[in-house]
């Protein structure tokens, strides 16, 4: 029992690692970033690379790749985004206008990939060692990600709540044009959280890359399960990104053990729905206007 | 159509005469050809870009390199016809791969076409390949069905045997690993629930049953399972002396990675597809030692060490021990029965079928156009993935029980 709760949170916690990134994206810059999983895999590829051909720690890739991940997401957002921003006049348009150019960008992204790494299946592994925590063995590089994906979420959650920084980003995210009333650079912010987004999904797919395999045209994996947990937790927040993680990995690892794996998914998405049902804006979301 | 004036009808039989004689001087075009084109449409990308880009698409160019650094085909009456390849990229979609073989054959009018990758991708291009006539080199399908299929396909031909084959195999693995003393006849069995695994694991219940052993732990679990802990832990309390996983890939390495860190040691233990990838033995380093799985090669073979050798070089990377090599071995037997046939399909399908070719897998003649002799089961023993079984083949290594604990 013990075991299988353990198992089941350091579970979650890739869940809420790789879904972080996306809730921040989609709730304060409200773009609905379908490229996300790409910039993961990309991510994932520059660890694979440091760690094969310098012999680079991922841990130490992980100072590198994450700022790498900020500037590429500026620079998507400054290119791709300002203008569909722009033309939407903050309007509905935004989030179609979005979901359709990074629509388009997941195969550049993914295109580029293709040709520079092939169609193969990558992985590599590093601290694949058990750590034993109140007797039950879980793989150290799985841990890693929990422990991450709480101290990011943590540590973001305080910044965005307690600081004078993360208000106005707040703001910007449930008022963009209101914000702007005072005196909040709206597009600045947006782009900021659209960057830092980026970053955490860099870091998200540095960590994935220590156990996972993946391919070149991996990145809809995540970007699917990091939605379904963005939904489930409410957009644009964080704690409800981190919880609804952690429970998507608990119900999977318990009905696993306790009913059966090939039901896996089926209960993901039972529990998916319930919670939809019960809370239609996600465990931690309010209703907006 | 009572206005069929003498002009139309005039004007239809020119027609039909120019035509005629543009079929004439397009066959005499075909006799002094400059080419020979060959298509294939593959997975480039997608979900089954991993494994096309490992087994089928890397021998394909090689093959086509090899043949036309040469100075290309050779044809019966000695002369050398480069190779045109026109390739297309199904993107993993079945309904891609059909319109491409249609394509291929229909517009391209390509001589020969090479098979895609996978099982369900054969099936659904076999009925396209016997209507347009083109012989169909089946290497990447796994299916009991080949008998059958071979009736309704007169064309069609099936080189990695079928899911009882493996479970066959390794069921006698098993038993002399039971004689052996190293296997209480108990087995803890895992599958994706998908086309590979459905179909080796509803032919590995009654291979195990036959060999009177009892399965204590059977589930399946959907195809991109990451986390396999639960199971994991199953197997290690049902006290199981063999584990057996049907799995693709991604799962297998994951699979290895997280019995590791469980410190899960059973002493026999087969995975699925990727255990035979070289990037296997690559990252697992000693711990690989002793892993079975479907495939392996015959480590003495000097043929097979050449074609790893050349396949290295051309393509930068090294080939899969189960699959890769059979790719490579069809290609030659086409390329032989075009040398003693030419290239009118039908002569060529007759020859594969009825003819004997000397090949990188050694003299391979098909029984009932299907490849047999195979290897069905591999370990992995001092860095190589040599083959196990089927036990009593000849050249078969003996298998290394029980495997050794992870380091």
């Amino acid at each position: 029992m013990l075991t299988t709760l353990i198992a089941g949170l350091v579970l979650g916690g890739t869940y809420a690692l790789v879904a972080m990134g996306l809730t921040i994206q989609y709730g304060i810059a409200r773009t609905m970033n379908l490229a996300y999983g790409e910039t993961i895999v990309a991510a994932a590829f520059g660890a694979y690379l440091l760690h094969n051909s310098l012999g680079l720690s991922p841990i130490l890739g992980l100072a590198l790749l994450a700022p790498a991940g900020f500037v590429f997401s500026w620079l998507v957002y400054d290119v791709l985004m300002r203008p569909l921003v722009r033309r939407s006049k903050g309007g509905p348009a935004l989030e179609i206008d979005t979901i359709l150019a990074t629509f388009g960008l997941l195969f550049v992204i993914q295109g580029v990939m293709l040709v520079g790494f092939g169609g193969n299946y990558i992985s590599y592994s590093y601290m694949n060692f058990g750590v034993s925590i109140l007797g039950a063995t879980v793989a150290a590089n799985r841990l890693l990600a929990l422990v991450l994906a709480l101290a990011l979420g943590g540590a973001l959650y305080l910044a965005l709540t307690r600081t004078r920084w993360g208000t106005a980003l707040r703001a910007v995210s449930v008022a963009p044009q209101s914000a702007a009333l005072v005196g909040i650079d709206a597009d600045r912010a947006a782009r900021f959280g659209f960057a830092l987004g980026g970053a955490l999904a860099a870091c998200g797919g540095v960590v994935i890359s220590m156990y996972q395999t993946f391919t070149a045209s991996s990145g809809v994996i995540f970007t699917m399960k990091a939605l379904i947990v963005v939904i489930m937790g409410g957009v644009g927040n964080l704690a409800g990104a981190l919880s609804a993680g952690l429970i998507l990995g608990l119900v999977e690892t318990f009905v696993a053990s306790y009913i059966s794996p090939g039901l896996t998914l089926a209960a993901v998405y039972l529990i998916f729905l319930v919670i939809l049902l019960w809370r239609p804006t996600g465990l931690f979301g309010k209703a907006r206007r | 159509m009572t206005d069929l004036s003498r002009r139309r009808v005039l004007r239809t039989f020119g027609a039909s005469v120019a035509l005629a004689a543009l079929l004439t001087t397009s066959t005499s075009f075909a006799q002094d050809r400059t080419s020979v084109r060959i298509g294939y449409a593959i997975s480039k990308t997608g979900p089954n870009s991993g494994g096309a880009g490992i087994t089928t698409l890397p021998n394909y160019q090689l093959w086509v390199k090899e043949v036309n650094d040469a100075g290309g085909l050779e044809l019966p009456d000695g002369k050398k016809l480069p190779i045109e390849v026109v390739e297309y990229d199904d993107r993993s979609s079945a309904e891609e791969v059909v319109r491409s073989v249609e394509r291929l054959a229909s517009q391209d009018k390509v001589d020969f076409i090479l098979p895609p990758w996978g099982t369900g991708f054969n099936l659904a291009v076999a009925p396209l390949f016997d209507r347009f006539g083109y012989p169909q080199l089946a290497v990447s399908a796994v299916t009991d069905k080949a008998p059958e299929f071979v009736k309704r396909w007169k064309k069609s031909f099936w080189m990695l045997g079928g899911g009882h084959d493996y479970t066959d195999a390794l069921a006698g693995l098993l038993t002399k690993a039971a004689e052996g003393g190293h296997f209480n006849k108990k087995i803890a069995m895992i599958s994706v629930a998908d086309g590979f695994g459905i179909d080796l694991v509803s032919a590995a219940r009654p291979s195990f049953q036959k060999a009177g052993f009892e399965v204590v732990y059977d589930v399946t679990y959907p195809a991109g399972t990451t986390d396999f802990t639960p199971m994991i832990n199953e197997a290690m309390a049902s006290g199981a002396d063999a584990f057996v996983a049907f799995s693709y890939p991604p799962e297998t390495f994951a699979i290895t990675q997280q019995s590791q860190v469980a410190r899960f040691n059973p002493k026999i233990m087969y995975l699925g597809v990727g255990t035979g990838f070289p990037v296997y033995g690559k990252n697992n380093g000693e711990n690989a030692e002793g892993v079975m799985s479907l495939g392996g090669v015959d480590p003495k073979s000097e043929a097979n060490a050449a074609y790893r050798k050349k396949h290295e070089e051309v393509t930068g990377k090294a080939p899969d021990l189960w699959g890769s090599v059979v790719t490579y071995n069809s290609l030659q037997m086409l390329q032989q029965a075009i040398k003693r046939r030419g290239l009118d399909r039908e002569a060529v399908a007759d020859e594969l079928s009825s003819g004997t070719f000397q090949t990188v897998l050694g003299e391979v003649k098909l029984e009932d156009n299907q490849l047999r002799k195979l290897w069905f089961g591999g370990q992995w023993q001092g860095g190589n993935f040599v083959a196990v079984a089927p036990v009593d083949r000849e050249g078969a290594v003996p298998a290394i029980l029980p495997k050794p604990a992870w380091k």
